[in-house]
């Protein structure tokens, strides 16, 4: 049927792929479609917005913080023409300042960042690298995005709600979720049944997918890492999920039918009666961290993927390692299982638990810097090229290192006591989501983009963007680390003034105004942070119809199949059905006429020695033989 | 085979592909079926171990004779529909889809029989709350949280699984089945025998355990 399609239009690539699928009309094409591009795509610009306005309450929070009580400026009036009395002439009260929190968290979490990292991404390349004409389940794929929709406006709605949105933080610790008055925490449960289920049905769809739709000779090991992160993603997606939307419907019911799964005797709060109590609060927080700690590693392991990816394209010379990173990450999938525990040292669960879960937390270290160890031996004798995409790469590792070794302390007991909820925590896991993940995201967006598009993006705002936004994350996060050493603690409306007592002189356990002084640090960079995203956004849609056009299918020279399809793929993707003759990142191949050399490139079996195979010169890596 | 070759969807090479993965499909969503009531049979276990005499006391009012009724309809319905699957795979489609149809009688059965005993346990003033049966002791309300919570979803999943069956056996009789090609009948019994085996823990954990002790 592919080769049909190309051959009926002799036009250019792009006009063909369009051509293909022009029998439904603009509704069937672009918003109900089954095709795993288009929905890649869907979550993509979806996410995408999600991420600004998670980025917009972050903000608004920091402003708040640094200037405790005062009306915001520029935006005030609007927040209070939106918001009514719940942000009295445009200041940001502590109630809707843990409603911002609690949905910054969510939003960034469960709407931006999973579904960028996880199924935009995944959805666009995965189907693309095996060599396969789709995903498995088609409308399968589709309903996961509809669910992710309408679990999406069902937060935004909370928003405008009588008394907003949750305000309970994104872990919704109960008694404090079910005491506060507002149905925010209603929608907020509603809204997360409907996100979990969009990542079940999306989880079963990937795994069905590689298991069973790569294409001919794309043996296990022949699959370029990208995949095998969203692989054991997708297993952690599958496996974690499931006994938090269990835990859901019981705190729903908690909330609605008047039950106590999660509320202890003789609790008491004002305008609030408990039922019958007996219910154990600690019981929510283990099932809400079992989802939540492998959620962690859903958050890094697709960036990894991507990271591998870009690494191996613009270093010109195969991944370090490669065999480790996959079974580092098949580790790092079953280990996260095993380490929820360290998120609750602080409720006395016992030292013998404690020290059981301080074990698999050190444990856990050991894949993941492991994969952060190939990734930098990589770089090393490497015909780097810098570009845009290859820029947030290498800045990715050592801020990913810095984010994965200050968890370190976390991880320990002893330690925790005194950074449990303070700002460095904070610090640490913003170290890996935002100049982590964020900057894989934003490479990958930058890689992908002339394949998606047909067009690159501009290179020289994107160097802009990249130097601006590295400056300014750390400029934001490094304070936070000295914030919270000194001890403020974190879900401070105030950011810790009156609580830290900072304005009695000689008080004690008060924090130096030093430390309370980095909060206006922070709020300027912050500002700048989001200054400097906007050379990104006008580049991301000026370069859709105003880039520099592509002159080939494969403007990096790159190995993996997703480059040796039509620009952007049609419908069905592969022009001919391909078949896959070696290992994901031949590049430099020794005697070879090209630096790359793609997957679905056969042998020239003449030239080569069966019996001796080539291990070339010293420091490179051996094709991959198929297992 | 017309009906046969015009099932196979694009993405998919062959018949044996496709109904591979949608069977691995299935079976990855039941996983995370299993999961999800593992959340519900976790809790189940923390607090039956927290307050052993209250599960006890609390678990002797429910009605056994119902749950027993509907042990037996559920086994017997995951009987037929076995049976269904292994009468398209002879090719006796008419035969299929009698048994399908028998499988969804069964399951709408369970959900009456299920009705009735909801009905009975109102009346008994089972619903944890302010109106709750006097003289149980107070954490035995948590029991019948968890009963109304897990059979509840249970008996959606059963909803979930009639509407399910019914449209297969729609199918069936419209003759889209054959020897060659009755993946929808394959991976939907699939799901019946889970939703068949959930109840078989729901059974013992509610109904029978110290009971009579």
């Amino acid at each position: 049927m592919d080769s049909a399609v190309a051959h009926a239009h002799p036009h250019s690539h792009s006009e063909a792929g369009h051509a293909a699928h022009a029998e439904g009309g603009f509704w069937s094409k672009y918003i109900f479609s089954t095709d795993h591009k288009i929905i890649g795509i869907q979550y993509g610009i979806t996410a995408l917005f999600f991420l600004l306005f998670g980025f917009c309450l972050m903000i608004l929070m920091r402003w708040q913080i640094a200037h405790p009580g005062q009306p915001v400026p520029v935006i005030g009036s609007l927040l209070h023409a939106v918001l009514g009395d719940t942000a009295p002439k445009g200041t940001i009260p502590p109630d809707l300042y843990n409603s911002f929190g609690a949905m910054h968290g969510t939003i960034m979490v469960f709407l931006a960042i999973v579904p960028l990292a996880f199924a935009a991404f995944g959805n666009y390349l995965v189907p693309l690298q095996i060599g396969a004409p789709d995903m498995a389940f088609p409308r399968v794929n589709m309903a996961s995005y509809q669910f992710y929709f309408i679990g999406g406006i069902i937060m935004l709605v909370s928003f405008i709600i009588p008394n907003g949105a949750a305000q309970a933080g994104w872990t919704s610790y109960p008694p404090l979720a079910l005491v506060i008055q507002t149905d925010g925490q209603t929608f907020w449960l509603i809204g997360m049944v409907c996100l979990i289920t969009s990542s079940l049905l999306g989880a079963v769809n990937f795994i069905a997918t590689v298991i069973q739709l790569r294409a001919p000779g794309m043996t296990w090991m022949r699959l370029p890492f990208f995949v095998w992160a969203q692989f054991v993603t997708a297993f952690l997606l599958l496996l974690a999920f499931p006994p938090l939307e269990a835990a859901g419907v019981l705190q729903l019911m908690d909330k609605v039918a008047g039950t106590s799964f999660f509320l202890p005797t003789g609790l008491s709060a004002s305008g609030f009666h408990a039922v019958s109590g007996g219910g154990s609060p600690l019981l929510w927080q283990h099932l809400f961290w079992f989802l939540a700690h492998p959620e962690v590693y859903v958050l890094i392991l697709p960036a990894m993927g991507i990271v591998a990816e870009i690494i191996a394209n613009n270093t010109r010379k195969p991944i370090w390692g490669y065999k480790s990173l996959v079974y580092a990450v098949l580790s790092i999938g079953f280990l996260s299982f095993i380490v929820w525990a360290h998120h609750m040292y602080l409720t006395g669960m016992g030292t013998y638990i404690s020290s059981f879960f301080q074990i698999t937390t050190m444990i856990i270290s050991i894949p993941s810097v492991i994969v952060l160890t190939c990734l930098f031996i990589s770089l090393w004798g490497g015909a780097i090229r810098f570009n845009t995409p290859m820029l947030f790469v290498m800045a990715f590792l050592p801020m990913f290192g810095i984010g994965g070794l200050t968890g370190l302390p976390l991880g320990l007991a002893e330690a925790d006591l005194h950074l449990h909820d303070t700002y460095y925590v904070i610090a640490h896991f913003h170290y890996i989501v935002a100049p982590g993940t964020i900057f894989a995201i934003f490479a990958g967006l930058y890689y992908w983009y002339p394949k998606i598009t047909g067009r690159m993006m501009n290179e020289f705002w994107g160097k802009v963007h990249f130097w601006t936004s590295l400056i300014f994350m750390n400029l934001i996060f490094q304070p936070m680390f000295a914030q919270g050493m000194a001890g403020m603690l974190r879900r401070m409306a105030d950011g810790g003034a009156n609580y830290s007592a900072a304005n009695v002189k000689n008080a004690i356990g008060g924090l130096p105004d030093k430390i309370m002084g980095m909060h206006r640090y922070i709020l300027m960079s912050a500002v700048c942070l989001g200054l400097a995203q906007i050379p990104f956004i006008i580049n991301f849609f000026w370069s859709i119809s105003h880039g520099k056009k592509v002159t080939s299918d494969n403007p990096w020279d790159a190995t993996t199949l997703e480059w040796q399809t039509p620009t952007p793929p049609p419908h069905g993707n592969f022009a001919v059905a391909p078949h896959v003759y070696r290992g994901p990142y031949e590049y430099s191949v020794p005697g070879h006429t090209t630096d790359f050399t793609p997957q679905n490139e056969p042998d020239e079996v003449p030239s080569r020695q069966p019996a001796h195979p080539d291990f070339g010169p010293a420091g490179s890596t051996p094709a991959v033989q198929p297992t | 085979m017309p009906n046969a070759s015009s099932a196979l969807a694009e993405q998919f090479d062959d018949l044996p592909q496709q109904q591979e993965s949608s069977v691995l499909g299935m079976w990855t969503f039941l996983a995370t079926e299993i999961l999800f009531f593992g959340g519900m049979f976790m809790s189940y276990i923390a607090y039956r171990s927290a307050y052993p005499q209250a599960f006890a006391e609390a678990s002797r009012h429910t009605i056994v004779l119902y749950g027993t009724i509907n042990t037996a309809i559920l086994l017997t319905s995951s009987l037929t529909v076995a049976l269904a699957v292994h009468a398209v795979q002879e090719g006796r489609s008419k035969a299929c889809f009698w048994l399908l149809v028998l499988t969804v009688l069964f399951g709408c059965c369970f959900l009456v029989v299920k009705g009735l005993e909801y009905h009975d346990d109102l009346n008994e003033q089972l619903w944890p709350g302010p109106h709750f049966k006097s003289g149980l002791p107070p954490q035995s309300q948590i029991f019948w949280f968890l009963y109304w919570a897990m059979t509840g979803l249970h008996a959606l999943h059963v909803t979930i699984g009639v509407g399910l069956l019914s449209v297969i056996a729609w199918m069936a009789q419209k003759g889209k089945f054959s020897a060659a090609y009755y993946n929808p009948v394959d991976v939907s019994a699939l799901y019946w025998h889970f939703v068949d085996i959930v109840w078989i823990f729901l059974y013992p954990l509610l109904y029978l355990i110290n009971r009579y002790s």
